[in-house]
């Protein structure tokens, strides 16, 4: 820092902007500021030291600050949601995106693949707003989600009876078969490429001409497979294309007539197209494609409408809704790939009927719609789920064709000069083009580039606003049309079936609860669930599940939607039955989902949705899935069946998983059911004890499966059902600790790590002996693995290693000797602090392996590190060092390690750059705290650093040095190092001029620990100096200063009043009405407590005068907060020096102010408790006037301080006086105000307890058998709150009844005398 | 009554106040209630040990046949429900 006078800066340049200038100044102006103040020398001194400190400035220049004072960003340590799965359950799933996120310096994977996107995104919201979309933070695993596809409805066995189920409907049986090819489908896939992998080797290896024959043939079935999909001619194509052609189709397999579908474009029946061509049978192409009613070729091409009775495929066609009244002849077809996505738009909007799907969107022109022979990208989005970016297409599209629709008549006459222009007739032969497909090519040829002309103001011109939607419905989304497009038809609702009004009925209220006002989405969510059975199970679900496949859907559309649902499923009951499966495809994926509340979400409507369809149905609907050929279905369908399981109870559900667990058919059942023991341990915890032992069984023989998924699996699930069960259990482990030792010998890798994990776990079931010998034996293979360069290893290693050490039975000395050099050796090294997950595991190891062996050992070896180079690997030796010495003190640490220890520290904590979690600092006090008064040699060495750092050019430098001190000042104290820190102290107050509120709210915050330790007399700067410098600070609105200031301001006033003017407080007191509205509740409650202080220090009566003038402020939150403050003023320097001044005011005839004094006299009733009866008989006039009064608030308040009043008397001989009030507040029992009357209740409780029930009771008789039954009610009420108050106490007080004919009312009993 | 009433802490109170056995509502007969009232009479005799002495001696009873004459009266404290008028 140049040593220049502020002077001199001034007139070298009168506007200083740099920032670091700015600073400069701020300080040079502080600092001849205070030089003028007392302690003139020591703070030249200092001004000296500080040059020479600013002159070996090093380059310490980006630290962060202290978040942990102000913003509390110690949460990022906390778990913000439940796992739902085990960290190292990934071995064959799901390897945790969120986790991985954290892992690395770079930007997180999540951005990386965001930033592409949002550059094409809607440019409405610039980037600045994050996108709400489910879709957007998904990783690719969890989208996959979308490739499901909606079942059709099932067989409900329970319904049917014994009836032979109809033939259309899908059974159990069927769907097993279809999973059944499905899997074969795949394995001959996986053969065909394994096959054709060989024959290309094998032709690499043969000589070029057979090269180029097998290339021929490889040509013929290629070109065939394209073919395919265009026209479904089977006959032709050779062998080797029917074996492709058979994967290729095979949800068409077990079609009973295999009926030769159509494609998908065959779907137009163009009517115009008679006089067509005939084409030739042998040469179809995809042109020709469109059939025509009067085309022969097509004849033998059934229509799906045609054979209603064939089971319909897994096929997106028949996922969707069937709308009875638009059944249209959709085509049973092959699957191609464009129907490859969950579409729903299917059936539910009328594709070959004469409306084009384009009447559903707002713009005018029809969109390449659906029935166009040539598809258009438009066409084919509008079918599937859309992409966002297909939509920017789509919008873009129509904004085009906006422009380029042609020109009507006005127009024209707009456009043209009107005289030498003659409209001509058309040509008597000119037909319009009734083609929908030739149309859209026809339109938006302009015939040359017309003029521009100054557009007409049309005052009806709708530009990009949407279609109103009519009858009140919320506003729609682009993405919304495809689902609730026919509410925009305004058709005439009479005319409609009883059907399609109940389909109108249910997508007007789902479009309510979708997109809705919270008031139109409460009552449609009521009313889907009154009229749930009303509407029935089917119409419902076909409209709510397509929604929630939606691929734009948001997070918050997803809850309500599934909020739906759940109510939904209550009222349906046993109905669900048929769409359980329908249900938890799109479900399931909540149970993965990274949000925790969807999680509980998802789980919450399986659980009620297997209770309401009972096991058998979930059973059956989710068997096939069980060994579907997609990871990811069985992966949730495993976690969906744990949730089944805790609801409806694991042992209901074990005869069925033994079963799956033991499949001979596929690995995959034996891997999902074993998997979804691990879920049941993981999602029940402890709960799984009294059925741990046949849980272990099921899957025990797991460990020798041939598959090594499998294997690995049921070590996970081992390690979870031991985990869950700790530390009980151990005997139902038994039979599996045999195969694990094995396993642990002759495995390796993935498996390998899956059986330590086991092992891990269980060890600590176990009693101390057998725990000790186990862990000796695996200790070393442990040892062996350390070296594993296997990421997921290492932290399975880790893991182990830390249950193992800390089993009873594992001796110190082994560790010691066994253990810690080559756990040392391998995995205290500079790589493992790189990644998040490792040093988290690798301190948590260390520290419970510190736990065992002590301080001295496991310091003693890191504390060389704290001096390494690498910033990452000091910070993961600090914190451990920290936890360590919290942990066990430093009791252990001799003198010689105590001085590496502080050296290394002071090194560190001076070369760091950057300390976001505040690690250094934390384990700087930790270390010092815990050496206590050894700390003292250094002391001199830790404040020159602190100084030296205070004044450094970085702002979080100096706020991590002023969180020192406060960290310190105790331990300083007990050292007795009081002149260091009254310099300290000094020092402090000559910087409260910093400019960064961060720095400054450390500052202060370091000043108060200073003054709390070493007391108001001996404290440097003294009292009478701080304050006033204190007093402008009150005005900073940054709330960490706020709420240093202010705590410190309170200290003074506690403690050390008398050190400061009278007039000096009564500043402060106006600068702290203002912070009466902090938004902090802490700011507020030290600002109210301080008022305490003050009024204490120099009378009521000046503090009160201030707060009294308050209470005529327009703002509810002041006015409130300085009611707290009087009442505060009260109880510090007793009623009867407030009282008076506050019962005068109340005479000032405004409501303000009056509800101000009758709210200050409820707190200080409340406060004052039983004090309160000296004052009773005076205020009771001032109460029977508020209770009297019009307006309801001063009732609600004063009935409030009656209650108070009441509460604190009782027992003390003031019933006439309460008596006197209970009969001015018991006419406004009947006040409706839920607030009003809510103090009155409490007011009639209050008088329960001092008056005792009896008394109350006879109130209450009048009016329990009331004619009139809003009487009564309220009456009863009363009765009720009295009742369960003093049951007891009533029975001596009831009325006596007298007998009737045949009822004995009176009670005798009450009557006996001895 | 409005929308945001419904769900407030007065609305719970009535259905809190409905879980508990003895509480009363605005239909509440002469008859429940007084059945009401014998019970609690009964289950408070019984409860507080120097009553039930008391009566005791007044009756020339042991206290244990006391306490199960009262507790055999609470079953049907007021005989008979009456006839109701309105059915």
């Amino acid at each position: 820092m140049p040593s220049v006078q502020p002077h001199h800066i001034f007139t070298l340049d009168p506007f200083p902007q740099a920032l670091t200038l700015k600073h400069q100044l701020h300080q040079a102006r502080s600092r001849s500021r205070s030089a003028m103040s007392s302690d003139d020398q020591e703070i030249a001194r200092l001004q000296e030291e500080r040059k020479k400190l600013d002159q070996q400035l090093a380059s310490l220049s980006s630290l962060t600050y202290d978040t942990d004072l102000y913003g509390g960003s110690d949460r990022d340590a906390y778990v913000t949601s439940i796992p739902v799965t085990e960290d190292d359950d990934a071995p064959d799933a799901l390897d945790s995106e969120v986790a991985r996120k954290l892992a690395s310096y770079t930007a997180p994977k999540s951005i990386l693949k965001e930033m592409p996107r949002s550059a094409g995104e809607d440019d409405g919201d610039l980037g600045l707003k994050k996108s709400q979309r489910i879709i957007d933070r998904e990783d690719d695993y969890r989208r996959r989600r979308l490739n499901r596809v909606i079942s059709p409805d099932r067989h409900d066995a329970f319904a049917a009876g014994d009836k032979t189920p109809d033939v259309s409907v899908r059974t159990y049986a069927d769907i097993m078969r279809e999973e059944a090819l499905k899997r074969e489908k795949e394995d001959t896939l996986r053969a065909i490429a394994k096959k054709k992998k060989e024959e290309e080797e094998a032709a690499k290896a043969g000589g070029g001409e057979k090269e180029k024959e097998k290339e021929k043939e490889k040509e013929g079935p290629a070109a065939q497979k394209r073919r395919n999909r265009w026209d479904q001619s089977q006959d032709d194509g050779g062998a080797g294309a029917a074996a492709v052609k058979k994967a290729k189709t095979g949800s068409d397999w077990d079609l009973p007539d295999s009926t030769p579908g159509i494609g998908r474009w065959d779907a137009t029946p163009t009517p115009g197209r008679i006089g067509d061509a005939t084409p030739s049978v042998g040469r179809r192409n995809r042109w020709d494609e469109t059939p025509t009613p009067g085309r022969v070729v097509d004849s033998d091409a059934t229509p799906g409408a045609a054979t209603p009775g064939a089971t319909p495929a897994g096929m997106t066609w028949d996922a969707t809704p069937k709308l009875p009244g638009m059944a249209t002849p959709t085509p049973k077809k092959q699957r191609s790939r464009w129907d490859e996505t969950p579409a729903t738009m299917g059936s539910a909007t009328p594709m070959a009927g004469a409306t084009p799907a384009a009447a559903f969107t707002p713009g005018v022109t029809p969109l390449g719609g659906v029935d166009l022979a040539t598809p258009t990208p438009g066409a084919i989005n509008l079918r599937g789920p859309i992409t966002p970016e297909q939509y920017n297409l789509l919008r873009w599209e129509k904004d085009i064709e906006e422009r380029n629709r042609p020109l009507t008549d006005e127009e024209l006459d707009a456009m043209f000069p009107q005289e030498g222009y003659k409209i001509l007739e058309p040509p008597a032969s000119y037909v319009p083009i009734r083609t929908p497909a030739r149309k859209i090519l026809a339109t938006p040829t302009p015939i040359g580039t017309p003029l521009y002309a100054i557009p007409e103001e049309t005052r009806g011109q709708q530009f990009d606003v949407p279609k109103e939607v009519p009858g009140g419905l919320p506003f729609m989304k682009p993405e919304d049309y495809q689902y609730f497009g026919s509410l925009l038809n305004e058709e005439n609702e009479e005319e409609l079936s009883p059907e399609e009004q109940k389909e109108r009925k249910i997508m007007k209220l789902l479009l309510k609860v979708k997109n809705g006002t919270p008031p139109q989405r409460k009552t449609a969510l009521r009313q889907l669930t009154d009229k749930a059975r009303e509407f029935g199970a089917g119409p419902l679900f076909n409209r709510i599940l397509p929604l929630l496949m939606q691929p734009t859907l948001e997070d918050q559309e997803r809850h309500l939607l599934v909020k739906v649902i759940d109510r939904v499923l209550y009222k349906l009951d046993e109905l669900v039955r048929p769409f359980v499966h329908k249900i938890l495809v799109v479900i399931e994926p909540l149970l993965i989902d990274e949000d925790y509340y969807a999680r509980v979400e998802g789980r919450e409507i399986i659980s009620n949705l297997s209770k309401a369809a009972g096991l058998a149905t979930m059973i059956a609907a989710m068997r096939p899935d069980i060994d579907n050929i997609d990871e990811y279905v069985r992966n949730t369908t495993a976690r969906a069946f744990s949730v089944v399981a805790s609801a409806l109870g694991i042992p209901a559900l074990l005869p069925f998983l033994k079963a799956v667990c033991q499949s001979k058919k596929s690995w995959q059942a034996r891997h999902t059911g074993i998997k979804i023991v691990q879920q049941i341990a993981i999602l029940i915890g402890c709960a799984v004890l009294p059925h741990l032992k046949s849980l272990v069984e099921i899957i025990e023989h797991g460990l020798n499966d041939e598959n090594q998924k499998v294997r690995t699996i049921t070590a996970l699930s081992l390690a979870a059902l031991a985990e869950a069960a700790a530390p009980y259990g151990i005997e139902s482990f038994d039979s599996v600790l045999k195969p694990l030792w094995k396993g642990i010998r002759s495995h390796r890798g993935k498996v390998l790590a899956a059986f330590l994990k086991a092992i891990g776990f269980i060890i600590p079931l176990m009693d101390a002996l057998y725990a000790s010998y186990y862990t000796k034996e695996v200790m070393v293979i442990l040892i062996r693995e350390f070296q594993s360069p296997d990421e997921e290893m290492k932290k399975i290693v880790l893991k182990v290693v830390k249950q193992c050490v800390s089993t009873e039975g594992v001796e110190p000395d082994y560790i010691r000797n066994d253990i810690l050099p080559d756990f040392f050796r391998n995995f205290w090294i500079r790589r493992m602090a790189l990644d998040r997950r490792n040093y988290k595991q690798l301190v948590e190891t260390t520290v419970e392996i510190a736990n065992k062996v002590g301080v001295a050992d496991i310091v003693g070896r890191v504390v060389e590190d704290l001096k390494d180079e690498s910033e990452p690997y000091r910070r993961m030796v600090m914190e451990t060092i920290e936890k360590v010495v919290a942990n066990l003190g430093a009791s252990d640490i001799d003198s010689r390690l105590e001085e590496l220890l502080i050296d290394g520290i002071l090194y560190a904590f001076q070369e760091q750059t950057s300390d976001d979690a505040n690690v250094m600092l934390n384990g700087f006090g930790a270390v010092v705290n815990s050496l206590g008064q050894r700390v003292k040699p250094y002391l001199p060495q830790i404040c020159g650093t602190i100084k030296w750092r205070l004044n450094n050019k970085s702002a979080k430098v100096r706020q991590q040095a002023a969180d020192l001190i406060s960290r310190i000042a105790v331990v300083m104290k007990q050292c007795q190092e009081e002149q260091l820190m009254g310099h300290l102290g000094v020092v402090l107050y000559e910087y409260l001029g910093e400019e960064y509120p961060e720095v400054l709210g450390s500052i202060l915050g370091a000043l108060k620990a200073i003054v709390n330790v070493i007391g108001m007399t001996k404290m440097t700067p003294p009292i009478k100096d701080l304050l006033p410098r204190l007093t402008p600070i009150l005005k900073n609105r940054h709330e960490k200063v706020q709420e240093n200031c202010i705590d410190l301001v309170g200290r003074i006033a506690d403690r050390g009043a008398e050190f400061v003017p009278a007039k000096e407080w009564m500043r402060i007191c106006f600068e702290l009405l203002d912070m009466l509205k902090a938004h902090k509740k802490g700011i507020r409650r030290a600002t109210v407590n301080t008022f305490g202080y003050i009024a204490k220090a120099i009378g009521p009566q000046d503090v009160l005068a201030t707060l009294l003038n308050n209470l005529k402020v327009q703002e509810r939150q002041n006015r409130v907060c300085t009611t707290v403050a009087i009442a505060i003023v009260a109880e510090t320097c007793l009623p009867f020096t407030v009282l008076p001044a506050l019962m005068n005011e109340y005479r000032v005839p405004e409501l303000n102010v009056q509800n101000g004094v009758l709210k200050s006299m409820s707190f200080l009733f409340e406060y004052i408790g039983e004090m309160g009866k000296d004052y009773i008989y005076a205020v009771t006039p001032l109460l029977e006037d508020a209770l009297m009064d019009r307006d309801l608030v001063h009732r609600q308040t004063a009935a409030s301080a009656v209650k108070h009043m009441a509460l604190g008397v009782a027992g003390l001989g003031c019933e006439d006086a309460l008596i006197h009030l209970l009969n001015y507040v018991w006419p406004n029992i009947f006040e409706t105000s839920p607030h009003v009357i809510n103090a009155v209740m409490e007011a009639i409780e209050g008088m329960r307890v001092a008056l005792g029930p009896a008394l109350v009771l006879n109130y209450c008789l009048q009016g329990l058998f009331h004619p009139a039954r809003k009487v009564r009610e309220v009456y009863w009420k009363i009765y009720n709150s009295l009742y369960i108050g003093s049951q007891d106490a009533l029975v001596a007080a009831y009325p006596i009844l007298d007998d009737e004919q045949n009822n004995i009312y009176s009670r005798p009993e009450l009557a006996m005398f001895v | 009554m409005q929308a945001s009433d419904r769900f407030n802490i007065n609305s719970q109170l009535e259905h809190l106040q409905a879980k508990y056995v003895g509480t009363g509502h605005a239909d509440l007969n002469r008859f429940e209630w007084a059945v009401n009232i014998q019970r609690d009479s009964y289950a408070s005799y019984i409860g507080h040990y120097p009553i039930l002495a008391y009566f005791a001696i007044a009756e020339n009873e042991s206290i244990a046949r006391e306490r199960y004459n009262f507790m055999q009266k609470m079953l049907l404290p007021c005989g008979l429900p009456p006839e109701r008028e309105d059915d």
